[in-house]
């Protein structure tokens, strides 16, 4: 069993002092986006659940015990491993912030499974996530990079797990909600989906950080890594996607949003997108319940330019503004 | 012809999507003791939207501070923004604020710091954009 480091000794953190002022403006962020569970009436599901077809119901279970093994990794052991790497002690706050919330989003899923499924079928679930040999590996490549010695390599490790790994998982309750089904599972769902885009572009930009710091040569290297790794956990995600997706037939739907993900992932690390935008033209059902924004009306440019979107009114309360 | 102003964090995700653009560019200061920054000819404005649950401090503070200057203010001519789909409803929500509260187009929206396609958009639809501005004006 790998033990965390421990420092000698301790110096009281002076947040009125800050060596990165990063830090305290993720700290606010991630301390403002602050929830739990119980806010979410997921109980209203139950009737939409009951809909479901039994292998609708079962690759939805499976997607949770994976959802609920990764965020444990991450709340137990994967932003705690990186404290010792920080560069200010800032940094360890917020990383114990991170680690707290994964803890919720762990205990979220329990939330879910306890209002929609019987026992049975969540120790079902739960067995299949420990035989998966595709989850299993996934959680074991992640792991390895935790228990070494490589700092930076944990950070890019990390980001993919934020910004990448879950995506084959948050698939489905964004599936479900285009289709008006499990929309409170789907609102929850947001909330770690917001949270993780955060937790991806600090640790990310920790990751720069930490490659300012180092020599050209290191600096290649690691790149070399960041798109090797991406490659071995891209093959293996599109294997537990077919394990999961496969029955329903949504595989390349699936696949589409990993790598509009990976792309994501590597631009939090400061690295150009991969794939190319015909290999990640995420299905505009899934990007619309992602976010109702994302659509082309942010686009004036590829329009003919005779109309002009102005801004809908937003409300901006704000008190910096003064006009 | 074309101005752009922008702002980015230390993060540097728009800086980079500026440098990728290759056209001039001012950048808002990013800390409030460095010197003020006044436009001096009609600019687009490109800003990172800051993510969160509510819309409060989506828009930078120090953009705020920028547009609160009439002079700046009335140089305006569109908006461009960043920012991450996992914000949901809040995606890019600066766009929106500052279109709104300005009264200008709000022209494109992309994602972090920008893929190559989303440059080459921007690039040409600038062009275009300040081509159609002058042909308004004459």
């Amino acid at each position: 069993m790998h033990a965390v480091k421990l420092i000698d000794r301790v110096q009281a953190i002076n947040w009125n002092k800050l060596q990165d002022e990063k830090d305290l403006e993720v700290w606010d962020r991630l301390t403002g986006n602050f929830w739990l569970p119980e806010k979410v009436p997921l109980s209203n599901d139950i009737q939409s659940w009951a809909t479901l077809s039994d292998v609708e119901k079962q690759m939805t279970t499976r997607v949770f015990t994976g959802l609920t093994l990764l965020d444990t990794i991450q709340g137990t052991v994967g932003a705690v491993s990186l404290i010792p790497d920080s560069l200010t002690q800032h940094e360890e706050a917020v990383y114990t912030n991170i680690a707290f919330m994964e803890s919720v989003h762990a205990r979220s899923y329990s939330s879910i499974f306890s209002t929609l499924i019987s026992s049975r079928e969540i120790d079902e679930a739960f067995r299949w996530s420990e035989e998966n040999p595709a989850l299993q590996r996934k959680a074991e490549i992640v792991l390895e990079f935790y228990r070494g010695e490589e700092p930076l390599k944990r950070k890019v490790a990390s980001t993919m797990l934020e910004s990448f790994l879950f995506y084959s998982g948050f698939y489905a309750p964004m599936y479900w909600s285009s289709r008006a089904k499990l929309t409170n599972t789907a609102d929850l769902i947001r909330l770690i989906i917001r949270d993780e885009a955060v937790h991806g572009y600090y640790i990310g930009y920790k990751f720069q950080k930490g490659l300012e710091l180092v020599g050209s040569q290191e600096r290649q290297e690691l790149k070399d890594y960041t798109f090797s790794l991406l490659f071995e956990l891209y093959e293996n995600e599109v294997e537990y996607t077919q394990d999961l997706y496969d029955p329903l037939g949504l595989t390349e739907d699936v696949k589409k949003f990993l790598r509009y993900n990976a792309n994501k992932a590597l631009m939090n690390l400061g690295y150009e997108a991969l794939f190319p935008r015909e290999e990640t033209d995420v299905n505009p059902a899934i990007l619309a319940a992602l976010s109702p924004n994302a659509d082309e009306n942010h686009d004036f440019f590829s329009g003919s330019g005779s109309s002009y979107v102005i801004g809908k009114a937003v409300n901006t309360e704000d008190e910096d503004w003064d006009f | 012809m074309s101005s752009l102003v922008y702002y980015s964090s230390v993060s540097e995700n728009t800086h980079r999507f500026v440098q990728k653009l290759g056209l001039a560019a001012q950048r808002i200061p990013l800390r409030p003791a460095e010197p003020f920054l006044h436009a001096m000819s009609p600019y687009v404005l490109l800003v990172p939207t800051y993510g969160g649950g509510n819309e409060g401090g989506a828009v930078p503070r120090q953009v705020v501070k920028f547009l609160n200057d009439e002079g700046n203010r009335g140089l305006l001519r569109g908006v461009i923004a960043a920012g991450n789909t996992n914000f949901g409803s809040a995606y890019c929500v600066a766009g929106d604020i500052i279109a709104a509260k300005c009264q200008v187009p709000y022209l494109f929206a992309f994602e972090l710091m920008g893929t190559t396609e989303d440059v080459q958009r921007v690039r040409k639809g600038l062009e275009l954009f300040w081509q159609r501005q002058s042909a308004n004006r004459s």
